[in-house]
């Protein structure tokens, strides 16, 4: 069986700065893996080039065994750190755009039966994120981790074959944060999601993640440090099985991690 | 207390902002009062009085020619040509502003021109279009949107440009299209934008309409206080510019309004 993603000895430069070298990966359905690395390795180019919204220099990235277009599309699914919801419209609407999208291509509205579906749909999702109650706020009247809970419903909606997240809860604080872990914890079992997660934060990419990649140069060369790229460096998988995982804020750390 | 941190309440504000104002009027008046004393026969200056009995005579004495009365058919003449111009500068702004702002080869192709448009002077284009249009009301209109048009343009596209990219891409990974995009992520977050540029294009909106009216014209707000400018009617003149900038205030005042009432989240608010 191959894997649901794979990256074949990707290159990314712009003029002659190397941002990616030769990275090659394979990520399986239903995987949880984290991204880390230093600033500047190339974390949030990784993962526009799977977004779509950047194409490698060189090398190929196929999804389902098929070769990745690169524009963005609605088999990928994406929260990023801010401005993931859109402020004028609210709660309900953000997570209808969606299904307006798809059903109607040039209104990009829905009337009488499709509207009432895709507002159950919706509301049934607002609900799975914690949200049942703010469906008719707009995102400037909600906090930042509400906003980020909508983002997630928004884009969980459409079914992603992968959910990619942008530091999505660096913005919020400690115990927002410890919630927003044990949401995309649950929301990642019940949904059989594949999630792709880049993080400042180390605790938190070997909490959640089923699979921890850093990102780093392996080379340096001080006269001309834009010359090297990075790769990833360390492939960390971690014994964790969908159906154990069950999310406790302090009791996983990394030295329960038996094969690190 | 510092006095940056000196809070002015409702009644504060009324009081503070009336006083400038009052004050004018005041100087105004005693220098009237002291050229009357001097000459009872100064136009220069003319009392109330003056002004109240000759804007009487526009107001609500047929006019013996037209058989019009004068100041409201300068008024609707005035704010006839101001609102084509207005309403057609912004429809160019909206439709072409959001299509530069969002779709990169768009704005490769129309960017320099617009940009090359809106350093023209427009004024330097009047004779141009009574040439080419006439000495009509197209050629006034037209000066309006040539004036106004291109700066909304480059102000809503922008704007629209320096939307977050993150939120077209998330309405990609949604499953928008291009027109998806258009309609429903970049048209709804201009339009306070548009607003505020139409608030802002109002000033120069007016200063083209009067230098319109001032060159060729038989009515209009502009063509009066030049046509009496002759005689060095100044009690009619005033009155008129008094008119012109409560008029421009009350237009403000609604489109302030209406972007509240119909983009209640862009002013940060509850609805």
């Amino acid at each position: 069986m191959s894997a649901l993603l794979s990256l074949r000895n990707l290159w990314v430069e712009y003029g002659d700065k190397i941002i990616i070298e030769n990275l090659s990966l394979d990520i399986e359905e239903g995987a949880f893996v984290s991204v880390v690395g230093p600033s500047g390795a190339g974390k949030s180019s990784f993962l526009r080039l799977i977004l779509g919204q950047e194409a490698p220099a060189r090398g190929e990235i196929r999804l389902d065994d098929t070769p990745l277009v690169p524009e963005c599309g609605p088999d990928r699914g994406v929260v990023f750190q801010r401005y993931s919801v859109f402020p004028h419209l609210s709660a309900l609407r953000n997570v209808m755009f969606g299904a307006e999208c798809e059903e109607a291509p040039f209104s990009a509205r829905l009337f009488g039966a499709a509207r009432r579906k895709a507002r159950d749909d919706a509301a049934e999702m607002l609900h799975a994120v914690g949200l049942g109650a703010s469906m008719d706020s707009y995102p400037a009247q909600m906090s930042g981790g509400m906003q980020q809970r909508l983002a997630i419903a928004q884009a969980l909606i459409k079914r992603p074959r992968i959910l990619l997240l942008d530091e999505p809860f660096g913005a919020l604080d400690p115990g927002i944060r410890a919630d927003m872990h044990e949401l995309i914890t649950r929301l990642w079992r019940d949904y059989s999601l594949t999630i792709i997660m880049v993080t400042h934060d180390i605790r938190e990419a070997f909490t959640l993640g089923t699979r921890v990649l850093a990102l780093d140069k392996r080379r340096h060369d001080p006269h001309a440090p834009h010359r090297y790229g990075a790769t990833v460096v360390y492939d960390i998988p971690l014994d964790k099985e969908r159906s154990k995982v069950v999310y406790h804020s302090e009791r996983i750390t990394i030295d329960e991690v038996s094969n690190n | 207390m510092r006095w940056v941190n000196r809070q002015v309440g409702r009644s504060g504000r009324l009081f503070l902002g009336s006083a400038p104002i009052l004050l004018l009027v005041f100087v105004y008046l005693i220098l009237a009062v002291q050229r009357h004393e001097a000459n009872p026969a100064d136009k220069i200056l003319p009392l109330p009085s003056a002004m109240v009995h000759s804007m009487a005579a526009l107001i609500l004495e047929p006019d013996k020619l037209s058989g019009q009365l004068v100041f409201w058919a300068d008024t609707l003449a005035s704010l006839q040509r101001l609102g084509l111009g207005l309403g057609i500068a912004t429809l160019m702004a909206l439709a072409v502003g959001l299509v530069i702002g969002i779709l990169p080869p768009v704005r490769a192709t129309l960017g320099p021109l617009v940009t090359g448009i809106a350093v023209i002077p427009p004024i330097a284009l009047l004779p141009i279009l009574f040439i080419a249009l006439g000495l009509g009301e197209t050629a006034k209109v037209a000066l309006i949107v040539i004036g106004i048009a291109p700066v909304m343009i480059r102000d809503v596209a922008g704007h629209v440009n320096a939307l977050p990219r993150e939120l077209i891409i998330k309405a990609q990974t949604l499953g928008a299209s291009s027109w998806q995009v258009i309609l429903r992520v970049a048209l709804p977050q201009a339009m306070p934008r548009l607003i505020q540029a139409i608030r802002l294009a109002l000033g120069p909106a007016w200063v083209f309409l009067i230098s319109a009216e001032a060159i060729a014209s038989d009515q209009g707000l502009g063509y009066r206080i030049f046509l009496v400018r002759r005689y060095l009617s100044m009690d009619v003149i005033l009155p008129y510019v008094a008119w012109i900038a409560l008029l421009a205030i009350a237009m403000d005042f609604a489109l302030v309004f209406l972007s509240r009432r119909a983009f209640p989240w862009a002013h940060g608010e509850g609805h």
